[in-house]
């Protein structure tokens, strides 16, 4: 019997479990959550009984029937969650959960390990009060928390302004929005519109909806400081020249998203840096293939594509690993997939272009501003070994210790490179990046203790 | 073509090391190190960072003699700190039968080497160190080895270097090298090529591709040893601790992690200059220091590593001379334990270029200890 383990019960991974299932396969699905549907269809814990329009918004019908085909899969796969995969080497998956470890070895891997914020830092980013805005929006949509009574969105990406939305409908007004991209470089999104009107049209909504309420929208702005005692008390921002100080409670703060792609680089798949939205992205073929035979990728964990992407990718990873299986595949559907797939590049290609990562922001980061906050090290110092001569973050891992903390630099390996990149002046995929390493998640010693 | 009077394979400790004392000794000196990759990159600067002379075969112990007298003067030395720190270190002992082996390892290293090292009983033990797991019977206490961080030493061996106007050429890839009539010819993949007198193979997991190329090879083995970190806690365990039948060594740094290793190695490719930790090491790790140190249980490991390092059959390495090659001296080998060592082994290795002679005994890791009999009895 073929050992078919699928990492991510989010979109991605819900919908291969959904076609292996129906090739009449039994994967194994590793899920951190307690409930699938992954980040963005993330369910509300028992006893909370928000409605799925409340929920997700325009995005509801998605999220149920999402939810609705996972549910149905129950008894026919082998579904972990609260399950944590920690480690991976040579065809064996090492999980941890419940306070106990264990090892699964598979025949076929399908990862769809999802993603995280992308953060620039800005002074005062580690007070309290200041959230991912990811984390912001998952604490909104699992258990109704929000950062503050008047909280600040500051970063870049449509994410900001579907979270004011999200928080106006859950009757808190944000003290604004304050975006790092120009409105005119917004503009190119437009470009998207032919390839998916839906989406750019709900965007538009959410931008009049906060027009409607009052809310400050200020595009083109270069964030100055997260102000506090030690608290949240202010932002502060640059805009044409001008400083400003805007009163808020609370942050979320995020540019975008990440791919979270440390068990396939522990897999061995080859990266390349994507000079598109300056990342290292995993190597794959359009179904998912990686050339390791026994891995596929799909999902966010891939390369950011967003939800309705993730269901694809899904799909044909899952197809594609049933196909090099010799199991039949219905050619018709993965041809319409392949071909939602590309029509969903060219909006996600608008997407970027329209909210790209602010990395110029990197080079004019005080010295003081902390870049690493798992060992509470500064933009300062990493330019300081740059200057000792550290060529890579390798080196500068070996002489600062970013990226030698609890999060290994997911969340500050990007803010990195453009630091060292810039005070190198070299080339962003020059400084490479920081390799993961196993355990990609804390691992307590506890829990390793009582099942030996 | 670069001409050189002496040319070094290897930026590790070793290397460097012997390049910063050849630069010192003798200013005038054309010197080039060549380095794979960045000086330190390998074992020299993932390795757990004991810097101990107890428990050391007695061979070794003039030579960590002299390198703990570097040791003690190396921020001076390197211009940098370190954390090097003498915080001492323990073996423990857990079964009645394992104190005599200790004992003696006590004997050998006060009454013949002068070392401050004891013997504790359980009581004292656990008096001194009550976080030790209850049943250790007792341990050796000595109290003046000490630890200093390797990611910092061998990048500062790297810099001291080239401060010495020593011509240090990182990501510079030997392709080949050879011998002919009075001088040696090193030629890197990117097709420079230099010459020099002399040839020092400090290079480490993989010298024994330099030495083969002089008809000596050994038989060393490349080995991942694997370790791993937990994230901050209070600072609570000053020695570098092990037991003396548990595969587990660790050690706390000043700002909290505990640095962990020991059991099965990582597994290892050298030809790709990649190591991949094991994460069933990992969790083997986690078990047992939770046995010697219960504390530890509400410890989290935040990551595990691993390094290339040649190991030899005899556990000792190859330092000294070259049998075949007059001019050529190796420092390679090191099986695991040439942290400590490496400034002496660089003092070592500097006499030798300059003199061919060393005041430090080192017969014991004479390379033609592997040499085929008949070549042993010919120059016998």
């Amino acid at each position: 019997m073929t050992t078919i383990v699928i990492v991510g019960a989010g979109p991605a991974g819900v919908r291969a479990a959904e076609c292996l299932v129906a090739a009449g396969c039994r994967p194994i699905i590793l899920d951190e959550n307690d409930r699938s549907g992954g980040q963005i269809y993330r369910r509300q814990p028992p006893g909370f009984v928000r409605s799925a329009q409340t929920l997700y918004g325009t995005e509801a019908a998605k999220a149920e029937a999402l939810h609705r085909s996972f549910d149905t899969l129950a008894g026919k796969v082998d579904y972990r969650p609260g399950t944590i995969a920690w480690g991976l080497h040579a065809g064996v998956i090492h999980t941890v959960k419940a306070g106990r470890v264990d090892r699964i070895a598979f025949d076929r891997l399908i990862l769809a390990t999802g993603a995280t914020d992308r953060i620039m830092p800005v002074a005062g980013w580690t007070r309290p009060g200041v959230f991912s805005m990811g984390g912001a929006q998952i604490a909104l949509k699992f258990q109704g928390c929000v950062p503050g009574r008047r909280p600040a969105l500051v970063g870049t990406g449509p994410l900001l302004y579907l979270l004011a939305n999200q928080y106006l409908k859950a009757g808190v007004t944000p003290a604004g929005v304050f975006d790092t991209t120009p409105f005119r470089r917004q503009l190119r999104l437009v470009g998207g519109l032919a390839w998916d009107p839906r989406t750019l049209l709900i965007g538009l909504r959410y931008r009049l909806e906060l027009v409607r309420w009052g809310v400050p929208v200020r595009c083109g702005i270069d964030p100055l400081a997260i102000e506090g005692d030690p608290a949240v008390t202010g932002f502060v921002y640059a805009k044409s020249g001008k400083r400003h100080v805007i009163a808020c409670d609370g942050v979320a703060l995020g540019h975008g998203l990440r791919s979270e792609t440390q068990l396939a680089e522990l897999a061995g798949v080859s990266f390349a840096f994507d000079r598109r939205t300056r990342q290292w992205l995993p190597q794959r073929d359009e179904e998912g293939r990686t050339p390791l035979g026994t891995v596929y990728l799909a999902g966010d964990g891939a390369g950011i594509g967003g939800a309705d992407v993730a269901e694809i990718e899904g799909k044909l990873a899952a197809w594609a690993l049933l196909h090099d299986l010799n199991a039949a595949v219905d050619d018709g559907e993965r041809t319409r997939a392949l071909r939602q797939l590309r029509r969903a590049a060219r909006f996600r290609a608008a997407l970027d272009a329209g909210f790209p990562w602010p990395h110029d922001i990197a080079a004019r980061l005080d010295d003081g501003v902390v870049v690493c906050r798992c060992e509470t090290l500064t933009a300062g110092e990493l330019r300081r070994v740059a200057a000792e001569g550290a060529p890579d973050l390798g080196r500068a891992k070996a002489l600062s210790r970013i990226g030698m903390g609890r999060c290994q630099g997911r969340y500050c390996g990007s803010a990195c490179a453009e630091i060292l990149s810039a005070a190198l002046g070299c080339d962003i995929a020059d400084v490479g990046r920081l390799r993961p390493q196993a355990p990609t998640k804390p691992l307590h010693v506890d829990d390793v203790e009582a099942s030996l | 073509m670069s001409v050189y009077d002496t040319i070094i394979i290897g930026g590790g400790i070793m290397g460097c090391s012997t390049a910063l004392h050849l630069a010192r000794a003798a200013p005038r000196m054309k010197i080039a190190l060549l380095e794979r990759g960045l000086c330190g990159a390998q074992a020299s600067g993932v390795n757990f960072g004991n810097v101990r002379s107890n428990g050391r075969p007695v061979s070794q112990m003039p030579l960590s003699l002299r390198s703990r007298e570097i040791w003690s003067r190396i921020t001076e030395l390197l211009g940098v700190d370190c954390e090097y720190e003498r915080t001492g270190a323990l073996k423990i002992a857990f079964r009645d039968e394992d104190l005599a082996v200790l004992e003696g390892h006590v004997r050998d290293a006060r009454d013949g080497f002068g070392l401050a090292v004891e013997m504790l009983g359980s009581a004292g033990l656990r008096q001194l160190f009550p976080w030790i797991a209850s049943g250790a019977v007792g341990a050796r206490h000595s109290l003046d080895d000490g630890v200093a961080n390797p990611r910092l030493v061998a990048a500062a061996f790297g810099a001291a270097t080239r401060r010495h106007g020593v011509d240090v050429r990182e990501n510079f890839a030997v392709a080949s090298v050879s011998h002919s009539g009075a001088a040696f010819s090193v030629v890197g993949e990117g097709g420079a090529a230099l010459v020099a007198r002399s040839l020092v193979n400090c290079a480490g997991a993989w010298g024994n591709l330099v030495a083969s190329s002089f008809g000596e090879a050994v038989p060393m083995q490349a080995l991942g040893p694997q370790m791993g970190v937990t994230e901050p806690l209070p600072f609570f365990i000053l020695p570098s601790t092990s037991t003396v039948n548990s595969p587990i060594y660790f050690r706390q740094v000043r700002r909290g992690n505990i640095v962990f290793g020991g059991g099965p190695r990582a597994e290892v490719r050298p030809d790709l200059v990649r190591h991949y930790s094991l994460p069933e090491n990992t969790a083997r790790h986690a078990a047992l220091l939770r046995s010697v140190a219960p504390a530890l249980k509400s410890a989290r490991v935040i990551r595990a590593w691993s390094g290339i390092e040649g190991y030899l059959p005899d556990s000792l390495p190859i330092l000294g001379p070259s049998a075949t090659t007059p001019g050529l001296v190796h420092g390679f080998g090191f099986c695991g334990s040439g942290f400590q060592l490496g400034p002496g082994v660089g003092a070592v290795l500097a006499e030798l270029v300059l003199g061919g002679a060393t005041t430090t005994p080192i017969a014991a890791f004479d390379i033609r200890r592997f040499a085929p009999a008949a070549a042993q009895e010919t120059r016998a």
